[in-house]
This record gives C-alpha cells, structure tokens and sequence, in this order.
C-alpha cells in the first residue's frame, strides 16, 4: 500500500498490478459466498445479515481499489460518498410508509376486512 | 491541448491531508478537486446516476412491502435446468461473474493505459466490451424466458405480485441499457487508443481511459447491488 501512494502522483493513478488481481480473486470469491447463501437456502436474520455484509464488501472494494477512491484527496471523497448517505432517511421514510400502506390493505382488503364490513 | 493537473500552489511542502486538506482544497482560492475535470465530471455524473438506482431499488422495496400477495421467489423463477433438476439463480451467477471478470480487466487496462501500453490497453479495454455484450446477451435471453415461458408481465405475472414485472423490468432495463451506453463507450475509447487519437490531441494522457473505467466499474457496483436487493431478498 505504501509501494501505491509513493506511485500516486499529479493525479496519476498507478499502482502495482497485484492489488487489482487481488480484488478481482476477493471479488470472485464474495459473489460465491452470496450466491452459496441463496443455494444453501440460509434464511432469516443469517440470510439478510450475510447478503448485506457481502454486498457492502464487494461495493467497498470496488469503490475503494478500482475506482482508486481509496488514493483520492479527502475533498472529493466526501463530495461523492457523503450525500448518498441521505438515502438512509429516504429509505427509513418510504419503509415506515410501506408498513402503514401494508396495514391498511390488510384492514381495508384482507381477510380482516371481511368480518369487520358490513355486507354489501 | 495539454492536460496537465494544475500544480497545487498553496506555499511551503505538499498539501494537508485528511480533515485539514478539506480545508485547504476549499478555501485556497483554487480548483478544488485536485483531479482532471473530466474526472471530477464523471464522479458527479456517477453520484447523480447513484439516486436514479437509489429511487428505482427503493420504489422496488416500497412496492413489495406494501403488497399482501405473495412476492414470487426470484431462486425459483430464475432458476434453469440443464438437462437435469433446475439449480436456482444460475444464469444470474454467471450474469455476476461475467460483470466482476470485465470489471478486473478494466481496471487492468486502466493500469496498462498510465503504463502507455498501448496495445494492451486496447485489448483489455476490447475484452471488457465483448464480456459487457456477453452480459447484455444473456440478459435479453432471460427476458425472453420470463416474458415468453413464464408470462411475466409489467402488469402481472401467475407467480404473485403484479409488482414484481414492473420492478424487474424497469430496474434490470435500466441497469441494461447502461451496460449497453458503456459497451459503446468501450469501444470509441478503444478505438481512439488505438488510433492514436490521445496521442496527437491530448499529448499522450490516458485519463480517458481511467475516466471510462469509473463508468465501468460503476454499472458493475449498481449490479452488486441489484443482485442483493432483487435477486438474493
């Protein structure tokens, strides 16, 4: 890593060919693991866990080393990696919404529904 | 036109790191992202496509969890046979490793590019166009599996949720034409590389060839994340 940041200059991204071949190998080997989770049939709070861990492993990696995130100055780490933080909130207001929605098709149509309305 | 990333001017030494180098980035009166603007342009580029997918994969979970009918297990629908008993999301394994094994030769052909290696640049850049077609291909054969066997519709489909169309469709057409936009991309960057072009207008810089690769790597993340939310959920 020191090797990479001694070759990283003037914007100049070039660092030794092992660290790419290396993410691609750890790359190859987190989608197995994924795709194992799906094929063993893992489910519950493993499955999600594990699939979200892997996921966010393999976004990190390719972020971080082939899109040379990891070697940019801070400035313009920040500028493209914080604002899709505020799709924590998006998703936290459109799940909190769903459970609302899913609540009231079960009053208004499930089979709940059928006892509490008056017959047509 | 010589592309040459403007000398950090900020007085005595290098520049401040981290939190500090923020500061200094921002405040010294000077372009603040100490990279080639075509760079700079390609990461907001990628940040703004980053909420297309965001609100695509979020309409996507907000649609299945408000229905009350069942969701259709994407391991079975996606599941083929060969010859034999069907082995779940099979095609959608191999549709990842393709995508992984062209985003490893296009950051390899990133790194030949700022070594001035030509001829392999091209190559690699070549090999990750034909796996990104290779990808699209494979695509447009399981849309025609699911419209086609299995009656998948935009409005409904016999599995289950009206939904789940409409949500694949839209987010792995979209996804696709992305795939497609870059494969194109690919090949003119290629073809200049190859033609010389950066040679004689750009004084030899590469960077477009890193610039390329952003794009690549990045229809490469929004599959991970595809691949998570729509296929393994």
């Amino acid at each position: 890593m020191a090797q990479a940041e001694v070759t990283h200059q003037e914007g100049h991204q070039q660092h030794p060919l092992g660290i790419y071949l290396g993410v691609w190998i750890l790359l190859f080997v987190l989608s197995s693991f994924s795709y194992a989770v799906d094929y063993f049939q893992l489910q519950g709070l493993l499955r999600w866990s594990l699939i979200i861990l892997f996921m966010l492993l393999k976004a990190g990696l390719i972020i971080g080393i082939f899109m040379h995130m990891a070697w940019e100055r801070l400035a313009l780490i920040s500028a493209i990696l914080l604002p899709p933080l505020c799709l924590l909130v998006f998703i936290g207001l459109m799940a909190t919404e769903a459970d609302y929605t899913f609540l009231a098709r079960l009053v208004a149509f499930g089979p709940a529904a059928e006892i509490t309305a008056p017959h047509h | 036109m010589t592309e040459e990333t403007p000398a950090i001017s900020t007085g005595i030494g290098a520049d401040p790191s981290g939190l500090k180098g923020v500061v200094t980035d921002w405040s010294h009166d000077r372009q603040a992202f100490q990279v080639p603007w075509g760079k700079a342009m390609m990461w907001i580029f990628l940040l703004s496509d980053t909420f297309i997918f965001s609100c695509f994969l979020l309409s996507y979970m907000n649609v299945r969890m408000t229905t009350t009918v069942a969701w259709p297990n994407p391991s079975e629908v996606f599941a083929l046979s060969f010859g034999g008993q069907p082995i779940p999301l099979i095609l959608i394994a191999i549709m990842t490793f393709v995508l992984i094994t062209s985003s490893g030769t296009m950051a390899l052909a990133v790194n030949y590019g700022y070594r001035k290696d030509k001829k392999k640049t091209v190559l690699l850049m070549l090999a990750t166009a034909a796996l990104g077609a290779t990808f699209v291909g494979m695509q447009a054969f399981e849309w025609t599996k699911l419209i086609v066997d299995e009656g998948v519709r935009p409005w409904g489909n016999p599995m289950g949720a009206a939904q789940f169309g409409s949500s694949f469709f839209m987010i792995t057409g979209f996804h696709g034409l992305h795939v497609t936009a870059g494969v194109i991309y690919l090949i003119v960057t290629a073809t200049r590389v190859g033609t010389g072009y950066y040679d004689r207008h750009r004084g030899g810089n590469y960077e477009m060839v890193e610039i390329t690769g952003l794009y690549w790597h990045f229809v490469d993340l929004v599959w991970v994340f595809i691949f998570a939310f729509f296929y393994l959920w």
